[in-house]
């Protein structure tokens, strides 16, 4: 392959990843490594994700398909080591042990470049799987974990951490990081090794993850979670800016005569500039009605987090929390408040939400309106969250439509994808009818529809 | 022609450290690519982690002067580019009663009358320059179609004048904090870079070349704990130049041990929530006072 061909195809690769780079950027990536040497990788990475990467969101798609076209090496790794010589089988419980042991140390050290070639080596010898043809052989991350078996490193890490004077609990997370960081070595190798065989544009399409804006709430990892978390701060400081930029380009009010003369003195009395009075703004009341049942709960967690971190662009704000029965959590929710402890009371205040442990749509408004119904009014928006899955129970339509009917405006936020609703248990199309409801599988999503919510 | 501001990615590196600014890799390629291209390069990243100190980096390095223009809401035409000086011009009609509407027209459109703003400041300069346009995101979205001109052309046009057109270009840095997503046609003129938290290694070369006289194990102590808040989910987690400002305080307050107990009296240095304060104080088990 040319070296015109690969960056085409390497152009072509991050477009169907979501990273749009037009035809222009393409030209200046050529020019900027025109000018830069082509000896040092990290060189030309730098080149081409100054010209082409326009978000840091999308710095880690682009680096692994960047790794896929440009692979750190070819074939095996070079560094092998000295008793490979030796005649040691590749493969075998020896040559696991003794990788095992290396990787212990390296991941204790946390040394970069030796977790590199490690990962390089755990992938060549134990995750070979034996290909569909004959000559053909694939390369499995997977199965190279599964044999490696990382994770029963993880007491040794640990200790190593504590002794470098670490407390047990910083120590538990730094080994949970560089682990991670291993696993993500080992993924990047197989990838790079199946690129080599089958092309790197096949692997781009299938093996490389999405941007975390983009990850639904309910397939998310947990590291992706925890991404997705610090995500959220951020994403309300983005939305509030925002409005609040764009309630002062309408805010332009009636002539404010007095000023526009006085200001049109040191003109000569030609009124070069009018003065405006300004707008007073208009804020809504906020009620949030959200499904904490096991199979919504990070969806809910999400969206409360975001809702409180938005607090200011609402005059008032109250949060519920129902599987069964209805509990109100507001008072977990300070604007000062620290994210993590808020996620942790609401996981525990999800408790006090379910009686008979089931989700049941009907018998949670009820409660909500016999108790608190006073929280709705003519002023209020009602933000209601859950997949609509009632185990088959009554749906309680009259109540939900008369809450409807109280409130300014009324919507429903179901994380599944709505090729889903009406499957099954799903109530979404009855509830739907009542209360116009909207997919929100993600932070996309979700930053969209709360930037909606409070425009109107 | 040779780039007449940096000669490659390792003089960016150098010399940039002689100005006294440590860059990492990707900073100095980035920064050479935006000379030697003559593209404008947008800097992104969380506050305090040395955008701005970039574009001064770059002046000091190169000997050129910086012109800067800092975004705010509400910036407009007049201040960003040019204005016409008002009150002048109807001093100049009024004093010369006598002559032509023509010659009365021609004289107060001239150079003579004209306000530039720093970006018509920049462009019209014959020295070296390096525009700095700070906090792009504070802006309206107008703003942005103001500098597509400037940012790709590197012209200006007045409709009295006519169009002026950089004698010399500028080196332009363009900072934002991403508060607003910037408009793809602005991205699309730049180069981009996305400044981070440092390494540990390179935060003790800055703070060490920042501070002089802190000595090493307070150093060491100061980087590991600013390591660890990061690693907490603060609602602001702690920058450089709030790594720097500790230092500062550490030295002020004649501190040579970083204790627990000193950690927690002058931890309002670095954190800026009291939740923060509170979380942090919870993890790294401070002594409440």
């Amino acid at each position: 392959m040319t070296l015109l061909d690969t960056h085409i195809g390497f152009l072509e690769a991050l477009r169907s990843a979501g990273v749009p780079v037009s035809l222009a950027e393409g030209l200046d990536a050529i020019e900027a490594v025109a000018v830069l040497s082509w000896d040092d990788r990290e060189t030309v990475r730098t080149g081409y994700a100054a010209t082409m990467v326009k978000r840091a969101g999308q710095r880690p798609t682009f680096d692994a398909i960047f790794d896929l076209y440009f692979p750190r090496l070819v074939g095996d790794s070079s560094a092998r080591q000295p008793d490979d010589d030796d005649g040691a089988v590749r493969d075998g419980p020896e040559a696991l042990e003794g990788l095992r042991d290396r990787l212990a140390e390296a991941l204790g050290s946390g040394d970069e470049s030796a977790l590199q070639d490690l990962a390089t080596e755990a992938v060549g010898r134990f995750g070979a799987m034996p290909g569909r043809g004959p000559g053909l052989s694939s390369w499995s991350a997977y199965t190279t974990m599964q044999r490696v078996s990382p994770s029963d490193l993880v007491q040794q890490i640990i200790d190593a951490l504590v002794r470098s004077g670490l407390t047990e609990k910083e120590a538990q997370r730094g080994a949970g990081r560089r682990l991670g960081r291993f696993t993500g070595l080992v993924e990047g190798d197989a990838r790079r090794r199946i690129a080599a065989e089958k092309g790197a544009r096949h692997i781009a399409d299938v093996a490389v993850r999405p941007t975390v804006e983009t990850i639904d709430f309910t397939a998310a990892r947990r590291s992706e979670l925890e991404e997705m978390r610090r995500e959220i701060y951020p994403l309300a400081r983005r939305l509030a800016s925002r409005l609040t930029k764009e309630r002062h380009a309408r805010r332009r009010g009636p002539l404010d005569f007095r000023r526009t003369v006085r200001a049109s003195i040191s003109t000569g009395g030609v009124p070069m500039t009018t003065h405006h009075k300004p707008k007073r703004p208009h804020r809504a009341e906020l009620v949030v009605l959200c499904d904490v049942s096991g199979s919504v709960a990070n969806f809910a967690q999400f969206t409360l987090l975001l809702v409180m971190a938005l607090r200011e662009q609402f005059s008032a704000v109250r949060a519920f929390t129902f599987v069964d029965t209805v509990h109100e959590v507001t008072e977990h929710l300070r604007p000062d408040a620290d994210p993590g402890r808020v996620m942790a009371d609401l996981a525990a205040s999800s408790a006090h939400a379910a009686l008979w442990g089931r989700t049941n749509y009907g018998r949670a408004f009820n409660t909500f309106a016999d108790e608190y119904a006073d929280a709705l009014g003519p002023k209020t928006s009602l933000l209601i969250l859950g997949d609509a899955r009632s185990n088959y129970s009554d749906l309680a339509e009259p109540v939900l439509r008369e809450l409807a009917a109280r409130v300014r405006h009324a919507w429903w936020l179901n994380p599944e994808h709505p090729r889903h609703w009406g499957t099954g248990d799903s109530a979404a199309p009855t509830y739907g009818e009542i209360v116009p409801m909207v997919e929100c599988r993600n932070l996309t999503q979700l930053g969209a529809f709360v930037h909606d919510l409070t425009a109107r | 022609m040779p780039s007449p501001w940096f000669s490659s990615p390792a003089d960016a590196s150098a010399r940039l450290h002689e100005a006294g600014y440590l860059a990492d890799a990707d900073t100095s390629t980035t920064a050479y690519l935006a000379g030697a291209l003559e593209k404008p390069l947008l800097v992104e990243g969380p506050a305090g982690v040395g955008k701005t100190e970039l574009a001064k980096a770059v002046a000091r390095a190169t000997g050129a002067d910086l012109v800067r223009l800092q975004c705010y809401e509400g910036l407009d035409e007049a201040r960003a580019l040019y204005e016409w000086n008002y009150k002048k011009q109807l001093l100049r009609i009024q004093a010369t009663n006598e002559s032509s509407w023509e010659q009365t027209h021609d004289d107060i459109f001239t150079d003579e009358f004209l306000l530039t703003r720093p970006l018509l400041t920049a462009i019209r300069r014959e020295e070296p320059t390096v525009l700095l346009i700070d906090e792009v995101d504070k802006t309206d979205v107008e703003v942005e179609g103001l500098l597509l001109e400037v940012l790709s052309d590197f012209q200006v046009t007045i409709p009295e004048l006519g169009t002026v057109s950089a004698v010399r270009r500028p080196f332009v840095v363009l900072t934002s904090n991403a508060t607003r997503e910037l408009s793809e046609a602005v991205k699309r003129r730049c180069l981009f870079l996305h400044l981070g938290y440092p390494d540990a290694e390179r935060e003790r070369e800055i703070v060490v070349s920042q501070v002089p006289g802190l000595p090493d194990k307070v150093a060491s102590q100061l980087i590991a704990t600013v390591a660890r808040l990061r690693h907490l989910e603060l609602k602001k987690a702690p920058s450089i130049a709030e790594s720097v400002d500790w230092a500062r305080t550490l030295i002020a307050l004649e501190i040579d041990d970083l204790t627990e107990d000193a950690v927690a009296h002058t931890l309002g240095v670095v954190l800026k929530h009291a939740s923060d304060h509170e979380r942090a104080v919870q993890e790294l088990k401070l002594a409440r006072r």
